[in-house]
Formats: C-alpha cells, structure tokens, sequence
C-alpha cells in the first residue's frame, strides 16, 4: 500500500510541477493555434450548448442538428443571409403554374454529392419520395416530423405535395393538390436538405450518423455530446467556397464556461450568451458580438377557456398589466423590444397600426371591474426554470409580473414545472396562464399565427394553440392566407387577423428577442441567420 | 474465496432487478413523454399520437417492462428513442470519458486526502492539523459548480495556464482506442497528446475531486487517531522505527479499512454524480448522458444509463469488500 501510494503522489507532483512550470507558451490564445500547421486551411471551433440529435437532417426537429447539416447539406430554395426571403440554391430557377399547383424547379447543373454521385432530378424525386411515402425502403422507421406538418400529412393522408417527378436531368416538378402560399418558404427549410440517394441506400438506417450532401463541407467525425467535425468540400459547387478547411462543433453545455472557453482560445465562435454577459463581452476587444435577427415571440398564454379568462375584458386587463418594455429592459440587456402581434415585427405581415395595450394598472383595474372582478381573483401563473430564447430567467420575469398583477388585486400562485411537464401541461390546457413563447421555422407568418392561434390546433392535449381561442372568423382568415399566393393580399389578411386578434386579447404578445453570439475579433464573415442555422462557407479567420 | 465471489455475484441480480423495477416506475410516474419532448413544441397532434405508439409507449406499463427486461437479458440495453442509436454502442465512450475523470480525481483525491489525514493525525492539535482539517471542511461544503468555475476564471482565463473545458484540443483530435485518452496516447506513443489530454483532466479533476478529497481526509484523521494511540504502535516507536515506517506501513495498514470503505461508496458518487463537473467543463460524460435523457424522457436510456453506472458501484464494492481480506488477515470469506 505505502509503495502504490507513493508512486501516486510522485505522479501527482510531477503533474502538479509540469503544470505550474508552464509558461503559457502552449495553452492560451496562442496555442491552440488557429492555424494547425503551415500551409493548412484554418479550423474554425464553434461552440454551442446542446448536441445534435441525428445527421438526417429530414428527420430532424430541433436546431441543434440543422445548425450542423445546414453545412453539409443543401436544400432546392434557401434564404438569404438576413432574412427568411427565399433565394435560390439547388434550384437556379423556378415557374409556377397559373393554377399554382405545379411548380417547376430548374437545377444547377454538374453538382455532385460528397460521394461522388451526381446530384439531379432523379436524387430530389427520391429525397422527396423518402419523406412523403410512408412505405419508401429509405424510410428507416422516421417521424419525418417537419414534412408532415408543412405539407399537412402524408401520402395517402394529406400531403399537399401530390407527386415529385423528374421532367428532364435537372428539371424536376412539384404537383399539389391545392395552392399553398408558403411552399417556397417551407422548401428552404434545413429540413428539406437533399441527402444522397446512394448513401441513403449504403448506410440505411445508420444515415442519422452519416452524412453525405452536395454541401460546403463534408462530415468527418462525430463524437457524441462533445465534438463534430466537419472539412472542406474541395469539390464544392459554387467556385472559391468555403473559405475555412474545418469546422468543429463543440458542445459545451454550461453558458459562461463556453464563454470562458472563448476567451482562452479553444472557441472561435459561441452561441447563447447569458445577456447579462454582453457588456463586459462588448468592452472586450478580442471579442466581438454579432447578433442574430430575431424570428421568435415570447408571450403569455391566456388559457380561454378557463374562467375568467373566457371574458376578453379579463384579458385586455391582464394586457393592461404587464409591463413589456420593463421586462424587455430588466431581462434582456437591449436584446429584446416589446411587440404587439404574435409575429416578430420585421415580418412583412406585421400589423404596425395596432396601438398596442399600454402599461395602465388604472385601465387593468377598471377592465377588471368591468367584468365583474373588481376585487381582482387567484389565479396559478405557470412557468418553466428552463431559459429559452425568448424568455430568460423565466421564474424571474414571472415574479416581475406577479408584481404588476397583484397591484390590480390577482393573486397569483406561481407554479414552476419542468420543461417536458410544463409543456403537457399547457398543451391538455391544465394552466390559466403561462409564461412560453413561439420559435419561427421558416419565417412565413403562417407558421406563427395559424400554428398558435388557429382553431384547428387547439386540441386538447397536444395543442400548439395552448389559448384555446376558438374564433372562427379569425380561423377562416388564416386558412384562406394559406391558399393566396399574391403577398399583398396576403399580407391584407393577415393585418385583418391581427386586428380581431388584438381586440379580442387571447394572449398578451410581449417581446421577441435577439441573440447575441460572440465571436473571436479575427473571426470575419460570420453571419448569425434568424433561422438559428446558418452558412459558415464565407466566414474567414485572420 | 471463489465461492463467495461468486456467492456475491449472484446477489448481484435481485439487486439490480429491483432497482430496475424502481428506476422503470419512477421515471414513467413523472409526467412528461418521450413523444411530446421528441417532436419538439412545433408537434402536431397526429404526429404525437403516432409516436408514442412507434415507440411502444402506448402499451400497458407491465408490457413494456417486461419487453425492457427481455432486451436485458438477451445482452441488449434498447435503443435510444432520442437518437434512435444502439444504447451499448452510446454509453461505452461516455463511460470511457466518465471512468477516466474519475480515475483522476479519485487519485488527486486518495493521495491528497490520506497524507493530509495522516499528517494530521500525526501532528495532532498542530497548526496543520487546524489548517488541513478547515481546509477539509471547507471542501466538503464548496458548491462544485462555483469551484469549478472559478478554477475556469483563474486557471484558464486569467493565468492562460489549463484549457477550461473537453477531453482534448479539438483541433489536435487523438485517435481512440480504448476511449481512456491517456492510455491511448500512450499506446499511441503520442506524448504530445498525452500531456494535452492530462492538461484538459486537471482542472475537472480537481473540481470533481474535492468534495472526496475532504470527506477521506476527514475519515483517514479519525481512523489514525485510534490506532496511533495503540500499544504497537508505541512498541514500534520504542525500537526505535523511523516515524515514516511506523505511520505508513504499521498504523495505515489498520487504520486504512474505514477509508477503502468510504473510497468504495465514493466512487459510485463519483460516476453518476459528476454530471456538474461534466456540465461546467463539457466532459462528454456518463452521468450528462443520463441527465440529458431524464429531460427528454428517453426511457431506455435513463434505465440501461442507470443500470450501468450501479452495476459498476456494485462491482467496485465487491472488490472493495475482496481487498479488506488482503489488508487484514484476520479477515476470512467464505
């Protein structure tokens, strides 16, 4: 025992020694070079909290595994660096139908896939097919989630995409059963990124950790909940790009050990900074902060079916009461504003005339008395611990409205639940009120109002409309803006909508909020998209 | 000897089949479902429905344990309903990373611990002895989320010394063999990637090892305190035995029982309880696997998860128990 001992606590201190001798020279910014040897492309680290799920992009849901296949695949349309306008990709150029139910996509021709297959007609027909047709042989027992909820089921169930056929080499068809005005959006969809048709049949299922596309960079490796690696596709399509040699995605769970990291030279990038870290991250000049475009809304749901809140007074009271531009200013450090639709306000639907419920206990009380409550009532105020995008701190805040509510005489009783509770809990409409928010998939206002205030998704129990509004008026709007194709008249229905919206007061929009990524000073070209995935093929490191 | 082993092995399996019945109870008591968490807050109701039937979930409680203790016995720990991979396949690197951090940690742990109680004990009522057993307390109570931390904002991003997070320079990857990036880079004969791979273990190591550190401290002072007052021990002193004879060879050896106790329990604490330690440095670990399954309800890992990890604790104690009989003698199993 004594001899194992001592042999440990030589080891030990020579351990113990060697890491204090070290003079810096190989740990810190400078070591981990940025630069792994001459002549070699620069590796890029990107730092993020989660894993991804899977490599099968259509099988994906969350946007932890697009952030990485947004790079590795390509989908037909995308969009554009800022926004969620659809530019072309794959497809150089597409026509619709007068009918708008045949669209005709013209593709780029002469790209192959990392295997060196071509990509054509023949691979998006297959891709598609793989999605839509529950008995395909690449099916690999997948929830193909995100195809069933944009194009409404199916084959055989509803799909809106009748049939994908390959017209010429690289013209390829889409035929609907019906208009649908957001088909070009959801295309764009890092979901719908186009998988080799020869690598879906050599890996089968094993495709959700292989991954095989036409993109900027080719997968190399991934070792689970801590690095994926990614390196350049010399072979790339589009001449010049991408600019890095490798891209690492690092997991790093805990938000100011990421930061840390940062500092020290092991991250170039990372996502999800705690906001009350941006100042000192902005007064650091080896950082620099670039900030992504908010595509969310955090709001309050009003369940409408419980009493009191049955009574849209009830609710314009509880409008009245929460003090939007506070919350934004206490919780967010200049990275959220207060909005008034259930829209993110720089969407071309967004309602601008709507004079929004002001910050008015006076008016709240009034409202409350109104509708016969004028001593105020108990009311529970579900929350979760867990922070998202659009609510940080969310037991914070909630204790922040509490105040308010109190004031105009609601008791409230907070009740904090975990995420996957509190998520089944609003959704069977178990809550009166609950604190929650919606993240966009594709930038279309379809996607955030007819998913959360439509009656069609108020079913108990997996409801996206957890307000339980049911107005048919309302309703009828956001399924006719679905078949329009023209944006003007789309954009007149849906200003409609949020006006019967805003006067009835289902839910009390609050902010949508940016997200600050903080990026090594040398780091250049990075551009956050709204989507929360972006392109890395143009960023440089210098 | 041989029988009792294997007397104990087979103990081994009401244990484990009782905890499973536990964990599969308790984790399907929780609300929340795998199907709701897996499709994300954008699922539709269909899609939900289908799911859960997909995955089983809609069967009666009894069936699917029955079906999780068939895979069991048949060698196989399911499939993750998350990434839909094989359980065995996941777990050994996250097992590998986690056996590694504690291996550190447990040896910063047993070489600082049982020195400062011995010396403690030794030099009783002495300024170290106030000053190391403070100290000892104090580790026990340091929340390991703030150490870790701060060891983070002192060691890697003021003094540039320890890199603060992972297994390894990501830009400089090791090729795994046994997953142990130690040994591997020593059969690698890649010292480059050796020393980086002890620089990203010291400071989680530390962290993780703290908390052990004290609590075998504490119990190796005690335990010595006893036997040093005992009469061989001042037989010893009268022939006239160099002090470092008689504390390390004659008094640890009977004093030590009670700390291998301890050292054994620790090591179960150490495997599923670092998930902080794992969360604050970005350890692709064991017990962050478990973790994050319990948030998404990914029932087959939750349970083969748990069932590895006390597996494990149940077979370090049995060597645990094997090993007092080789530092006493006295000691028999039959």
């Amino acid at each position: 025992m004594r001899k194992l001992l001592l042999f440990m606590m030589t080891i030990l201190t020579f351990s113990l020694l060697l890491a204090a001798c070290n003079d810096g020279n190989d740990s810190g910014p400078d070591s981990e070079s940025k630069k792994s040897s001459e002549g070699k492309e620069e590796t890029l680290i990107f730092g993020r909290g989660a894993d991804s799920y899977t490599m099968d992009p259509q099988n994906a849901n969350e946007i932890e595994t697009w952030r990485v296949t947004k790079n590795i695949y390509e989908t037909l349309v995308e969009y554009d660096e800022e926004t969620t306008e659809v530019i072309p990709k794959l497809a150089k150029d597409w026509d619709v139908s007068e009918d708008g139910k045949t669209w005709t996509f013209y593709l780029e021709e002469g790209v192959k896939f990392h295997d060196g297959t071509d990509f054509n007609a023949e691979a998006v027909v297959y891709n598609f097919e793989r999605m839509m047709d529950p008995k395909h042989p690449a099916r690999h027992d997948g929830s193909f989630s995100v195809y069933r909820g944009m194009f409404n089921g199916f084959k055989g169930d509803g799909s809106s995409i009748e049939e994908v056929n390959a017209v010429e080499e690289n013209t390829v068809e889409f035929k609907l059963t019906e208009p649908q005005a957001t088909f070009l959006s959801n295309l764009g969809m890092h979901a719908f990124g186009i998988i080799s048709p020869a690598a879906l049949e050599e890996y089968g299922e094993k495709i959700n950790e292989n991954a095989v596309g036409t993109g900027p960079f080719k997968f190399v490796s991934w070792k689970p909940n801590d690095s994926i690696t990614l390196i350049k596709n010399e072979e790339y399509w589009v001449p010049d790009l991408p600019k890095l040699g490798q891209v690492i995605y690092k997991v790093i769970p805990d938000n100011s050990a990421r930061l840390t990291a940062l500092k020290n030279g092991e991250l170039d990038i990372m996502v999800s900074l705690n906001p009350s870290d941006l100042e000192t991250v902005e007064a650091d000049s080896n950082l620099k902060v670039a900030l992504r475009s908010p595509l969310n809304v955090g709001y309050l749901s009003i369940n409408n079916m419980k009493e009191p809140f049955d009574d849209p007074k009830v609710r314009q009271a509880i409008n009245h009461a929460v003090d939007k531009q506070g919350i934004a200013d206490a919780y967010f450090y200049g990275l959220a504003d207060p909005v008034k639709n259930m829209l993110p306000s720089d969407s071309w639907a967004y309602n601008d005339d709507i004079e929004d419920y002001e910050y008015d206990l006076d008016k709240a009380k009034e409202l409350l008395a109104e509708a016969g409550y004028p001593d105020g009532f108990d009311l529970d105020f579900t929350v979760t611990a867990n922070s998202r995008i659009y609510m940080q701190q969310p037991t914070k805040m909630v204790e922040a409205m509490k105040a308010s509510f109190e004031k105009v005489g609601i008791n409230v009783k907070v009740v904090t639940l975990e995420w996957p509770t509190f998520l089944e809990h609003i959704r069977s409409g178990e809550h009166s009120i609950a604190l929650i928010g919606w993240v966009g998939d594709n930038g279309d206002p379809d996607n955030f109002l007819y998913s959360t205030l439509s009656k069609n998704n108020a079913v108990k129990g997996s409801a996206q409309n957890h307000t339980f509004y049911v107005d048919d008026e309302v309703s009828d709007l956001l399924m006719q803006a679905k078949y329009v194709i023209d944006q003007e008249e789309r954009t007149e229905i849906y200003k409609k909508a949020q006006q019967l919206i805003h006067e009835d007061a289902p839910m009390a929009p609050l902010v949508e909020v940016k997200e600050a990524v903080v990026t090594g000073s040398y780091v250049n070209g990075y551009i956050p998209h709204p989507t929360g995935a972006e392109n890395m093929y143009e960023v440089t490191m210098e | 000897m041989k029988s009792y082993f294997a007397r104990r092995l087979l103990q081994l399996i009401p244990v484990l089949i009782g905890m499973s019945i536990v964990v599969f109870s308790i984790i399907h008591a929780i609300p929340g479902d795998p199907a709701t968490v897996i499709l994300g807050d954008h699922a539709t109701p269909e899609a939900v429905v289908d799911l859960k039937a997909e995955m089983g979930l809609d069967k009666p409680i009894v069936t699917q344990y029955l079906s999780y203790v068939k895979g069991i016995v048949t060698g196989d720990l399911g499939t993750s309903l998350r990434t839909k991979k094989p359980i065995m396949d996941e777990a050994i690197p996250y097992l590998a990373a986690t056996i590694e951090l504690m291996l550190i940690s447990m040896i910063i742990a047993i070489v600082v611990g049982v020195n400062a109680g011995i010396l403690a004990a030794w030099r009783r009522a002495s300024w170290f002895d106030y000053g190391a057993m403070l100290i000892a307390l104090v580790g026990v109570s340091v929340p390991v989320f703030w150490l870790g931390l701060m060891e983070q904002w002192v060691f890697a991003e003021k003094l540039g010394w320890l890199p603060s997070t992972g297994r390894i320079n990501a830009r400089e990857p090791v090729e795994t063999i046994t997953g142990l990036l130690l040994l591997d880079t020593t059969i690698q004969g890649n010292w480059i990637g050796f020393w980086d791979a002890l620089k990203h273990l010291i400071l989680p190591g530390l962290a993780l090892g703290t908390i052990p550190m004290a609590i075998i401290a504490r119990i190796t002072r005690s335990s010595m305190l006893e036997v040093l007052n005992v009469d061989y021990v001042r037989t010893a002193r009268a022939k006239g035995l160099s002090e470092l004879k008689i504390l390390y060879k004659h008094s640890l050896k009977n004093a030590f029982a009670p700390v291998l106790t301890i050292i054994g329990m620790l090591v179960g604490l150490l495997l599923g309880g670092a998930v902080l330690t794992e969360t604050i440095f970005g350890w692709p670990g064991i017990g962050r696997y478990i973790y994050d399954a319990i948030g998404s309800r990914d029932y087959p890992v939750i349970q083969s998860g748990i069932l590895i990890v006390s597996t494990i604790f149940v077979f370090v104690n049995l060597i645990v128990d094997l090993l007092y009989a080789r530092l006493d003698p006295r000691i028999k199993y039959r």
